[in-house]
């Protein structure tokens, strides 16, 4: 089987957004909608304080709230893990979105443009069809499934990996299949301490953090997850 | 068009008024089933099913594509949403008989008012993006205030027809008592859960469900049935009735506009900066 997932180190994460950008331009997204997000998260208090750049969006969660409440089977989970929207079967309740633990989803209900009027590129690439509906990260799953069907490898050739991995410019972002021991994520996730996000929900997110080297750790075995 | 993207994430009070008045309609469904009088049980029925359609009517308004919306039966084996519009799909027709006295269709109408709004509670404890929803207790917080609702109307009906009775008085009573017990008890579990939050946004509507739509009706119930004159019973029943019915609206909209904070993000560890330079790497 294969479980497409994504890792982002929580160490190489530099906040420049580029991953943001990359998205938009390659999905189109209209503006307020961000389908990858790079949270800026501060913690603690004076002086004792630490910063963190959190990329995050949909998670491609095992066990999707937002796909058990979606009263039109209009989201579904693939056999490869991706989280998918069928725009045509979606009525826009937004049940979807109050569901979804990690606030990924997003529904536009009228066309918008970064400037009021549609530049040449928002008239050319506007899809009505995704207007009232719900809309998420999905992976860039046309890549993906082009890629494959091209004899590419997700995650490894650009031409099959999601954008915003591939626009990533500290290598914080990876891509790939989780069932395959020899995959980029899988040695991420070997080599590292790492943890998904509200894994307590038992969503079984596909998004990995890791956040710190595990390898030389006295306490710590390599790859062991921690649970939240 | 505008440059500023009208987007949606959270439900709003159209929303809300699904639960406010589909809860309190379908309680009266209920209540008129099981107490209500010949002469009361097809009006309050009737009224019943028209707060169940408005309540939908306007939720339907928050749909992105309308036109679509008989897609919401599509999800029937996993959704609360496509149960709860099953539903109430069925309850017209048979509330609608129950009304013209069809023999046994007020227990039908009954029954599905009741999954109605069972399936309405069972949508918020779903949604598990909304801390103050999932939260023990929110199941039992939705169908206390629509039987406590429902009764309320049967019981100002009842007080307008001069059908009332005091086991009727004294049920509205112990069921507002049961729904202020299941609100302190959900105010105690979204503190247990550190939904704070929520907790504070729920704290005006909670002071008068206690205070107007639990005490209040509980000390018009109590005159109600120590005799204080025909008149004056009914007066006592029918505002008793009003206040129990009134006492769990603002709660429910509160509870779905004001107390919907999203699943915050968090990090369970923070990364370690400069870990790896230290070890070389």
């Amino acid at each position: 089987m294969t479980r497409w997932v994504m890792v982002a180190d929580l160490n190489r994460c530099v906040g420049c957004q580029t991953c943001t950008a990359a998205c938009r331009h390659a999905n189109a997204t209209p503006p307020g909608v961000q389908w990858r997000r790079v949270l800026d998260m501060e913690f603690g208090t004076y002086p004792d304080v630490q910063r963190a750049f959190v990329p995050t969006g949909c998670q491609h969660c095992d066990d999707p709230p937002c796909a058990k409440v979606c009263p039109t089977t209009a989201t579904r989970k693939r056999p490869d893990g991706i989280v998918t929207i069928d725009y045509d079967l979606c009525i826009g309740c937004a049940y979807c979105s109050v569901a979804c633990p990690y606030d990924a989803r997003s529904r536009t209900l009228k066309p918008t443009f970064a400037y009021g009027r549609p530049t040449d590129d928002e008239a050319t690439r506007r899809n009505d069809a995704r207007i009232g509906v719900a809309t998420k990260c999905t992976f860039c799953v046309d890549r993906i499934d082009d890629g494959l069907a091209s004899g590419r490898k997700p995650g490894v050739d650009p031409e099959a990996t999601p954008a915003c991995v591939n626009s990533c410019i500290a290598s914080a972002l990876a891509f790939g299949d989780i069932d395959d021991p020899e995959s980029n994520v899988s040695t991420l996730l070997a080599e590292n301490r790492h943890f998904r996000m509200h894994e307590e929900l038992g969503t079984g997110p596909g998004f990995y953090y890791l956040w710190d080297r595990a390898v030389d750790d006295d306490d710590a075995t390599p790859g062991r997850g921690d649970p939240a | 068009m505008t440059a500023a993207a009208p987007l949606q994430r959270s439900w709003d009070a159209r929303a809300a008024a699904n639960f406010v008045f589909g809860g309190a309609g379908a309680g009266a469904i209920v209540a008129a089933a099981c107490a209500g009088g010949p002469g009361i049980r097809p009006p309050v029925i009737l009224l019943g099913l028209v707060l169940v359609a408005t309540g939908l009517a306007l939720v339907a308004t928050e749909l992105g594509r309308p036109l679509r919306a008989l897609h919401v039966f599509f999800h029937l084996g996993g959704s609360w949403m496509s149960r709860e519009a099953l539903a109430a799909t069925l309850l017209v027709p048979a509330a609608i008989a129950a009304v013209f006295g069809v023999p046994g269709a007020q227990w039908v109408a009954a029954v599905l008012a009741a999954a109605f709004v069972l399936s309405q509670a069972a949508m918020l404890k779903a949604a598990y993006g909304i801390p103050a929803w999932r939260a023990p207790f929110v199941v039992a917080l939705i169908v206390a205030t629509a039987l406590t609702e429902g009764s309320g109307i049967v019981l100002v009906a009842a007080s307008w027809r001069g059908e009332l009775s005091a086991l009727l008085t004294v049920a509205v009573g112990a069921l507002a008592l049961v729904r202020a017990v299941v609100w302190l008890l959900y105010r105690r579990a979204l503190a247990a859960i550190g939904a704070n939050d929520a907790r504070d946004a729920l704290t005006g509507a909670g002071r008068f469900l206690l205070a107007a739509g639990t005490a209040v009706p509980l000390a018009l119930a109590v005159v109600a049935t120590s005799g204080v004159g025909e008149s004056g019973v009914r007066i006592a029943a029918a505002l008793a009735g009003v206040l129990a019915a009134a006492g769990g609206v603002f709660a429910k909209y509160a509870l779905v506009t004001r107390a919907g904070f999203r699943q915050a993000y968090a990090l369970a560890h923070l990364p370690v900066r400069g870990a790896r330079l230290a070890r070389g790497r």
